[in-house]
C-alpha cells in the first residue's frame, strides 16, 4: 500500500531580512496510515518547519524551493508542495484531510470565542454544516476527548479551562472531521507529566478508533518510546536516522540520538553519574571561601499558609478564597539542594515567592540562618532586609522574559552590585569573573541579550543571581523553557557552582527527572500541602504516597523496557478524597505527617484515629 | 445589572464635581459679562440699558455669593425664580444673544452630533478596510503607498484642507461649500428640501474632519492587526482551512478591536471640541464656535452649559465603551485575567 503522506527531497529556504539559509536539505519521509511517526530533534533541526510545510502554513519568509509532498486524498495523490498555499484545494485538505495541534493550547485558542464555536467551525467551513449540526458534532467530539460535561463545554471559553482540557479541546477541534493525518507539534511539552500521560493515552486511543496517522513532533525521547511506531531523527535540516522505533532506539547507531539520550536526566542513572551535554561548555569557577559550617538549616519554612481572594466570576457574586499553601514546613540544609515537586497549581511557586519575600504568608514563618542564629525574614527591615536580599537570589524560568532587552550583559550583571554599593572597578572585575564562571566569553559583556541563545541567556540569568555572592539560590523551573540540547549544560553548571561555592538551592519544578538529578531532599506538594518529604534515594526507592506514585508512573521513560501504563492514569490522583487509606483525606482535612523511615515523612489521614475511637 | 446602576450613580457624582469645577473656572477671571457690559454702558451714558442689565443681575442672582450662584445654576437652591437650574432643565440665559441658551444652542447641538458622527462613520468605513489591506500586504507597494498617504493625512491640518477645498470648489465648480445647508434655509423649519441640502453639504466637513482621524486609525489598526496576525490562534484558524479573509475577520480583527472600543469615551467629547477650527473656517453652525465665543465674552451660562454637555458626553461615552467591552470580550465579562 502506498504511504498516506510521502515527503520527497523537500527543501525549504528562509529569505527575508536575515541572511538567507536552508532549513531543510532534501528531506524524505513516509507517513503510513494508522501509525505514529515521531520526528525528533533539537530546536532549529527543522522539525517544525516540516510540519508547517505539510500544512502550507510556513512563515512568509520561507519558501519551498524543491521536492514534493505527496498526500493521498483518497482520490489519488496530490502534491501539496505545488498547490497555492491559500487556494481552495489546499484549504480543503487543511482541517479535513490533515489537521494540526500545537504546543501551547492557551494561545492557540481564541479567548473571545467559545470552544464550542471554535471546534465546530471546521465542520461549518468544510461540510457546510448548520450551527445546530456543528454543535451536535462538537458535543460528540468533546465527549470523545474526555470532557466531563460536553454540553457545557460548548459554551465554555478557553480561559475557564485547565491546560489539559484546553489541549483536549484542541484535539477535538483537529479531529472533528476525522482527518487521515494529525500533525502534533510538541503537543504535551507545556503540560504537567500526569496531564501529558493522559493526553498521550487519548491520542493513542483515538488513533486505534479512527486509524488516522500521527506525525508527532517532539524532543522528549520518553514520549517517543511510549507512543511512536516509527522514528525519524532530524539534525540541522537533514534526516540522520529513520526506521521502526525498536530498531532505532535499541541500536542508536547515529551518535546524535545517543547524545540526545544521554543529555536528559533519567531515573536509572547511577548515583553520581553526570549528564553529558551535546555541546559541552567550559566554565571556570574560582572556588570561593566556603561558608561557615553550621548544623542548623540555612533556610527553614515553618508552617506557612497563604490564601488568595479572587474576584468572583460574574457581577456581584461573593469573592472566592483559594488556599494556595496550607501549613507547609521545609528545611534547607547548607550546601544541599531541596527539590519541591508538584503539578501546576500545587502551590510550589507560592512557597518560593514567600521565601523571596515577594509574598507575605498569612501565618507561619520563614527563618533564615547565616550562622548568626535564625531570624524571621518577614520581620526583617532596613539594613537586615537589604542583607537578606543579597544572600538569597532567584533564577527565573524564562530566560527570554527575565533579561531586559535594552541592557547590555555588563549592565545586567553589574546592576545588582550597583544597588548594593560595590565599587566601579570591583564591579568590572567581578562581571568578567561571573562570565567565566558560567562559561561565557568576557568579550560578550558589551552585547545585548538578543545576541544569545536560550541556554546562554539562562547562564546570564544565573550569573546575575551570583553577582552578589549569595548563599541561597531559588531556582524556579530553571530548565523547563530550554531546549533539550542545553538542559544538561545548565544542570551540570548549577551542580558545579554548588560544589565550588557551597551554595544551597531550593529548586521548584514539575519535572521529576530534573528534581531527581539535582536534589538531595525532595518535598512533594499537592493542593497546597506537602504529602511526602524524604531524602531523594528513599523517595524514589519507596514511593508510598499515592500522589507520588502517580507522578512517577506518569513520567515517560526513554528506555523501551518500562512502557507507561496508560490505564493507571485516571486523573483522580490529585484528589485527596480518592486516595486509598491511610492516605485518604476528608474534604478540608489536614491529616498529619507520619515518619515511615528515618527522614521520610508521609501525610496520612485521620482514618486510623477515627477507627480507634 | 447592579454594577451598571452603581456606575450610573458614580457618574452622577462625577458630573456634580465637574459642574463645580466648570463653574469655578468660568468665574475665575475677574468680572462677568453683565458687569463688563454695565461698565461699558455707563461710559456711554445709556441709563436705560444699565437699568435693564441690573435687572438681569438680580434676576439671575449674580449679586449673590459665588457658592449660592453655583447652587442656583445647578438647581440645588431656589433662585429668584424658584428652583430653576440644570437639574430642572433650565439651561440659563445667554446674555450675548439675549435669548435662552436652549434657543441659541438648540439646532447647533444636534447638528454638531450629526456632522461629527458622520465623520466618525467615515473614519471607520475608510480606515478599517485600508488597515486590513495594509496589514495583510505588509512590505508591498500598496502598503507603502497607503502608509505615505496616511502620514500626509496626519500631517495636513484640517482647517488648512478646509480652506483649500473652499477656494478650489469655488474656482472650479462655482460652489459655496461653507455652512451645513444652503443659506436660503437659515431660520426655516426642518422640511424635506432643507434635509436634502444638509446631506449634500455634509460631504466636505465629513471629509475634512475625518481625514486626520482616518490616517491615525489606519496606523493604529495596522499595528494592532500585525501583532494579532502573528498569534498562534491565527495560525490555528488557517490550519483548519478557513478562507483567509473570514479567518482574519473572525479572529485577529475581533481581537484588535478592544483598544478602539475603549476609545469611544474619548471620541464623543472630541466630537464637540475637536472640530472648532474647521467649523469656523467652513462656517458650520455647530457648538464649537459658540463655545469659543461664550468663553471669550464670559457669557457664563452659555459656556457652562456647553462644557457640562461635553462632560456628560465623555461620561456617557465611557459607560458605552465599558458596556460594549463587557459584551465583546468574555474575559472582561467573566472577570478573568
Amino acid at each position: 500500500m502506498s504511504p498516506l503522506l510521502s515527503i520527497q527531497n523537500l527543501q525549504v529556504d528562509f529569505g527575508g531580512h536575515g541572511a538567507p539559509f536552508r532549513a531543510l536539505h532534501g528531506l524524505s519521509l513516509d507517513v503510513t496510515r494508522g501509525r505514529t511517526l515521531a520526528l525528533v530533534g533539537e530546536s532549529g533541526s527543522g522539525k517544525s518547519v516540516t510540519a508547517q510545510a505539510i500544512l502550507r502554513i510556513l512563515p512568509r519568509a520561507a519558501t519551498i524551493s524543491g521536492g514534493r509532498i505527496l498526500f493521498d486524498t483518497g482520490r489519488g495523490a496530490t502534491d501539496i508542495a505545488a498547490l497555492p498555499p491559500d487556494g481552495p484545494e489546499m484549504r480543503a485538505i487543511r482541517g479535513a484531510g490533515i489537521a494540526m495541534i500545537f504546543q501551547e493550547p492557551m494561545t492557540c485558542l481564541s479567548p473571545l470565542h467559545t470552544i464550542g464555536d471554535q471546534v465546530g467551525e471546521a465542520l461549518r467551513i468544510h461540510a457546510n454544516a448548520s450551527r445546530a449540526e456543528a454543535d451536535a458534532r462538537a458535543k460528540d467530539a468533546f465527549a470523545r476527548v474526555g470532557f466531563p460535561d460536553p454540553e457545557r463545554a460548548l459554551h465554555t471559553y478557553p480561559f475557564e479551562l485547565s491546560g489539559g482540557l484546553r489541549q483536549r479541546a484542541m484535539i477535538a477541534m483537529a479531529l472533528i472531521l476525522k482527518p487521515a493525518l494529525l500533525v502534533a507539534d510538541e503537543p504535551t511539552t507545556a503540560l504537567d507529566v500526569t496531564t501529558q500521560a493522559q493526553i498521550l493515552a487519548l491520542l493513542t486511543r483515538l488513533q486505534d478508533e479512527t486509524g488516522m496517522a500521527i506525525l508527532l513532533i517532539t524532543h522528549d525521547l520518553g514520549v517517543v518510546a511510549n507512543v511512536a511506531h516509527d522514528v525519524a531523527v532530524l539534525y540541522r535540516g537533514r534526516l540522520v536516522e529513520a526506521g521502526p522505533r525498536d530498531t532505532v532506539m535499541r541500536k542508536p547507531g547515529h551518535a546524535y540520538l545517543k547524545a540526545l539520550l544521554h543529555a536528559v536526566p533519567r531515573f536509572d542513572m547511577a548515583p553520581g553519574e553526570r549528564l553529558t551535554p551535546i555541546r559541552p561548555a567550559k566554565a571556570v569557577i574560582q572556588p570561593a571561601r566556603k561558608p561557615v559550617a553550621i548544623d542548623s538549616p540555612i533556610l527553614r519554612v515553618a508552617g506557612v499558609s497563604k490564601t488568595f481572594t479572587l474576584r468572583s466570576g460574574r457581577f456581584g457574586g461573593p469573592p472566592r478564597v483559594v488556599r494556595a499553601v496550607s501549613d507547609v514546613s521545609l528545611d534547607l540544609a547548607p550546601g544541599t539542594t531541596l527539590g519541591l515537586v508538584g503539578e501546576s497549581g500545587s502551590g510550589k511557586t507560592t512557597v518560593s515567592k514567600m521565601v523571596m519575600r515577594a509574598l507575605t504568608p498569612d501565618s507561619g514563618r520563614v527563618l533564615f540562618n547565616d550562622g548568626s542564629g535564625p531570624r524571621d525574614i518577614h520581620a526583617l527591615a532596613g539594613a537586615d532586609l537589604f542583607a537578606y536580599r543579597r544572600a538569597v537570589q532567584f533564577v527565573f524560568q524564562d530566560p527570554y522574559a527575565s533579561l531586559d532587552p535594552r541592557m547590555t550583559v555588563r549592565q545586567i550583571l553589574t546592576e545588582p552590585m550597583e544597588i548594593h554599593g560595590i565599587g566601579t572597578r570591583e564591579r568590572r572585575a567581578r562581571a568578567e569573573a561571573l562570565m567565566a564562571m558560567v562559561g561565557l566569553e568576557a568579550g560578550a559583556l558589551g552585547r545585548y541579550p538578543h545576541a544569545f541563545s536560550g541556554g546562554q541567556r539562562q547562564r546570564i540569568g544565573i550569573a546575575r543571581a551570583l553577582a552578589l555572592d549569595p548563599k541561597v539560590l531559588v531556582l524556579d523551573e530553571p530548565v523547563s523553557a530550554l531546549d533539550v540540547s542545553v538542559q544538561a549544560q545548565i544542570l551540570n553548571l548549577l551542580k558545579d557552582l554548588q560544589a565550588a561555592l557551597g551554595l544551597s538551592y531550593l529548586i521548584v519544578s514539575h519535572n521529576l527527572a530534573v528534581i531527581d538529578y539535582m536534589a538531595d531532599t525532595i518535598a512533594v506538594m499537592c493542593r497546597g500541602r506537602i504529602v511526602g518529604q524524604a531524602p531523594k534515594a528513599a523517595l524514589f526507592r519507596n514511593p508510598v504516597h499515592p500522589y507520588t506514585r502517580a507522578l512517577l508512573a506518569a513520567v515517560p521513560d526513554p528506555s523501551l523496557d518500562h512502557p507507561l501504563d496508560f490505564s493507571a492514569i485516571t486523573g483522580d490522583h490529585s484528589d485527596p478524597v480518592r486516595w486509598p487509606e491511610p492516605y485518604r483525606l476528608a474534604p478540608d482535612e489536614a491529616g498529619h505527617m507520619v515518619e515511615i523511615e528515618p527522614g521520610y515523612f508521609v501525610r496520612q489521614g485521620a482514618a486510623d484515629a477515627r477507627r480507634a475511637a | 445589572m447592579i454594577a451598571v446602576l452603581r456606575r450610573v450613580l458614580t457618574m452622577a457624582v462625577t458630573l456634580l464635581v465637574i459642574s463645580a469645577l466648570v463653574f469655578a473656572i468660568i468665574k475665575l477671571p475677574p468680572g462677568d459679562f453683565l458687569t463688563n457690559r454695565i461698565m461699558e454702558l455707563r461710559s456711554m451714558g445709556e441709563a436705560a440699558s444699565v437699568a435693564k442689565a441690573e435687572l438681569l443681575i438680580r434676576q439671575y442672582g449674580l449679586d449673590r455669593p459665588v457658592t449660592e450662584q453655583y447652587l442656583i445654576w445647578v438647581g440645588l437652591m431656589p433662585g429668584p425664580a424658584g428652583f430653576s437650574g440644570l437639574l430642572q432643565g433650565d439651561w440659563g440665559w445667554s446674555f450675548e444673544y439675549d435669548r435662552p441658551v436652549s434657543e441659541v444652542v438648540g439646532d447647533a447641538l444636534w447638528l454638531t452630533l450629526v456632522v461629527n458622527l458622520a465623520a466618525l462613520v467615515f473614519v471607520h468605513l475608510v480606515a478599517i478596510p485600508i488597515a486590513i489591506y495594509s496589514a495583510t500586504h505588509r512590505h508591498t507597494a500598496g502598503d507603502a503607498i497607503v502608509t505615505v498617504l496616511g502620514y500626509v493625512g496626519l500631517a495636513v491640518p484640517g482647517f488648512l484642507l478646509a480652506l483649500i477645498l473652499l477656494f478650489y470648489a469655488n474656482i472650479w465648480f462655482g460652489l459655496s461649500i461653507g455652512g451645513l445647508y444652503d443659506a436660503s434655509f437659515t431660520g426655516k423649519p426642518w422640511d424635506w428640501p432643507k434635509i436634502k441640502s444638509l446631506v449634500a453639504h455634509l460631504a466636505v466637513p465629513t471629509l475634512v474632519i475625518g481625514l486626520g482621524g482616518t490616517a491615525a486609525m489606519i496606523r493604529r489598526m495596522r499595528a494592532n492587526l500585525l501583532d494579532e496576525l502573528a498569534k498562534p490562534y491565527t495560525v490555528t484558524a488557517r490550519a483548519k482551512g478557513m478562507p483567509p479573509l473570514r479567518a482574519l475577520l473572525k479572529y485577529p480583527f475581533r481581537m484588535s478591536l478592544n483598544p478602539f472600543v475603549a476609545d469611544i469615551g474619548n471620541l464623543l467629547p472630541h466630537l464637540v471640541s475637536g472640530s472648532v477650527l474647521v467649523s469656523l473656517v467652513l462656517s458650520l453652525p455647530t457648538v464649537g464656535p459658540l463655545l469659543l465665543d461664550a468663553l471669550k465674552s464670559q457669557d457664563q451660562f452659555m459656556a457652562g452649559f456647553i462644557l457640562m454637555f461635553v462632560a456628560l458626553l465623555t461620561l456617557v461615552g465611557m459607560l458605552i465603551s465599558d458596556l460594549v467591552l463587557v459584551w465583546l470580550d468574555p474575559r472582561i465579562r467573566m472577570g478573568a485575567r
